[in-house]
């Protein structure tokens, strides 16, 4: 493991310790009262759902176009962490729009592109898991298709109608709720980066040992 | 390049006329999708608002997907994509030819599902013939072109007959909306061409960017 590992493993803890001592000191939000609390969650899981499929897509199309095992590797720790981050958007978002809405789930533009994402990692992580041998160059055309719906996804909802509110909210939040949503965000940033070090270096020592492996079986 | 697309669209339509396999057990098993949700959803001769253009859809996706993997599990039993691979014919034609043979079958079937929904659904879907081939067409080959690239992809692939409608549906979402939605306009009383427009247009957008990626994906993916 490279040598920054260890320390910002403990500092992402540290964040995440203090994370409810830091929301819960925040202003309280003068219509949502307390639910408003699980945007500070939300978010952050919500844009690193977005960062990871755009790291999963990027990673599969390099894959593609080069064939090194490297970008497939990233590409395989990306869309697990879409799923994992796709899933705690998915049910901190219901909670809050039960509140806010008045119902757990309006399929508008963003709740419906978002919900579709995260199925398509789903069958992406099937595929590897089920597809047997040479899944990995599906799984990466699978990841392009994927990448490429979302904008479609999102005119077609939005031609009905969107509630969702715009992420330009978000400059213009006072510091005292702004604060805490950046500091959620440096801390879920931070996870990500290393749940996705920690999850390739798996892989890499994995591909480490079916080499050695095969390699055995052509001396024996 | 198109010519090699054509002789593969032709070879793939005589074994179809010969054996009419694909395209009874496809027809079949839409038809009796259709009735299944005529039984579920028609009460006393009364269908719900919009159902059927959603029902329409659905029993098309249902039958390609069956035709798609029919197709290509013909071509894996007796090696013969392997063949087509090794000839000296363009990877991007062989897609093309095989796109070609599905959009056949499915728009055989819609031939018959069409009338056969509006039939069961008292729906008003042959009133505007026209937009509806429009939507009806682009759809297809929306659906058809992500489907083609997946089932030959997958054909080397483990339990590739669960695995194609797993990966297929979610990715082919925005196809069935525009699909649905474009045809629930057509079945209103008073006709906006807008509406319709729009759908179309986004069927067409669809259309472009899916054939073009799954021309430029189809050689990587199917190289070893």
């Amino acid at each position: 493991m490279p040598r920054w590992f260890s320390p910002a493993a403990i500092a992402c803890g540290v964040l995440f310790a203090a994370s409810p001592f830091v929301i819960a000191n925040a202003p309280f939000e003068s219509d949502l009262g307390l639910v408003q609390k699980i945007f500070y969650y939300h978010m952050p899981s919500a844009w690193m759902f977005l960062i990871a499929s755009m790291v999963c897509g990027v990673a599969s199309v390099r894959f593609l176009a080069t064939g090194n095992y490297r970008h497939d590797r990233t590409a395989l720790a990306a869309g697990e962490l879409i799923v994992l981050f796709g899933l705690l958007t998915l049910v901190t978002g219901p909670l809050w729009a039960r509140r806010s809405w008045g119902t757990f789930w309006v399929w508008d533009a963003r709740t419906t592109a978002s919900l579709v994402s995260w199925m398509i990692a789903c069958a992406y992580l099937i595929l590897r898991r089920y597809g047997g041998p040479g899944s990995e160059k599906l799984a990466a055309g699978l990841a392009l298709f994927g990448m490429a719906n979302v904008p479609f996804i999102y005119i077609s909802v939005n031609y009905w109608r969107t509630i969702h509110p715009p992420t330009s909210v978000v400059p213009t939040l006072p510091f005292s709720l702004g604060f805490p949503l950046w500091y959620c965000v440096i801390a879920f940033l931070l996870l990500f980066v290393l749940l996705l070090k920690l999850r390739v270096r798996v892989e890499e020592q994995q591909a480490r040992v079916d080499a050695l492996y095969l390699a055995l079986d052509e001396r024996s | 390049m198109m010519r090699v697309a054509w002789l593969i669209l032709r070879k793939d339509l005589t074994v179809e006329v010969r054996s009419r396999e694909i395209a009874y057990t496809t027809l079949f098993f839409a038809v009796s999708c259709v009735l299944v949700f005529a039984f579920a959803l028609v009460r006393e001769g009364r269908a719900p608002e919009d159902g059927a253009a959603g029902i329409l859809w659905i029993a098309v996706m249902f039958a390609g997907n069956l035709a798609l993997g029919r197709t290509f599990e013909r071509e894996r039993q007796s090696e013969t994509l392997r063949a087509l691979l090794l000839g000296p014919a363009p990877r991007p034609a062989v897609y093309v030819g095989k796109l070609l043979g599905i959009l056949a079958l499915l728009f055989g079937a819609e031939l018959v599902l069409v009338p056969l929904v509006a039939l069961l659904f008292q729906a008003r879907l042959l009133a505007h013939p026209f937009w509806l081939a429009g939507i009806l067409a682009t759809g297809t080959i929306g659906f058809a072109a992500v489907g083609t690239l997946f089932a030959a992809m997958l054909i080397r692939a483990r339990s590739r007959d669960v695995l194609l409608p797993v990966l297929l549906y979610p990715v082919t979402v925005p196809v069935i909306i525009a699909g649905v939605r474009g045809t629930a306009a057509l079945l209103q009383p008073e006709l906006d061409g807008g509406i319709v427009r729009f759908w179309l247009a986004l069927l067409v957008c669809f259309d472009v960017v899916f054939v073009t990626l799954a021309l430029w994906t189809f050689e990587p993916v199917m190289t070893d």
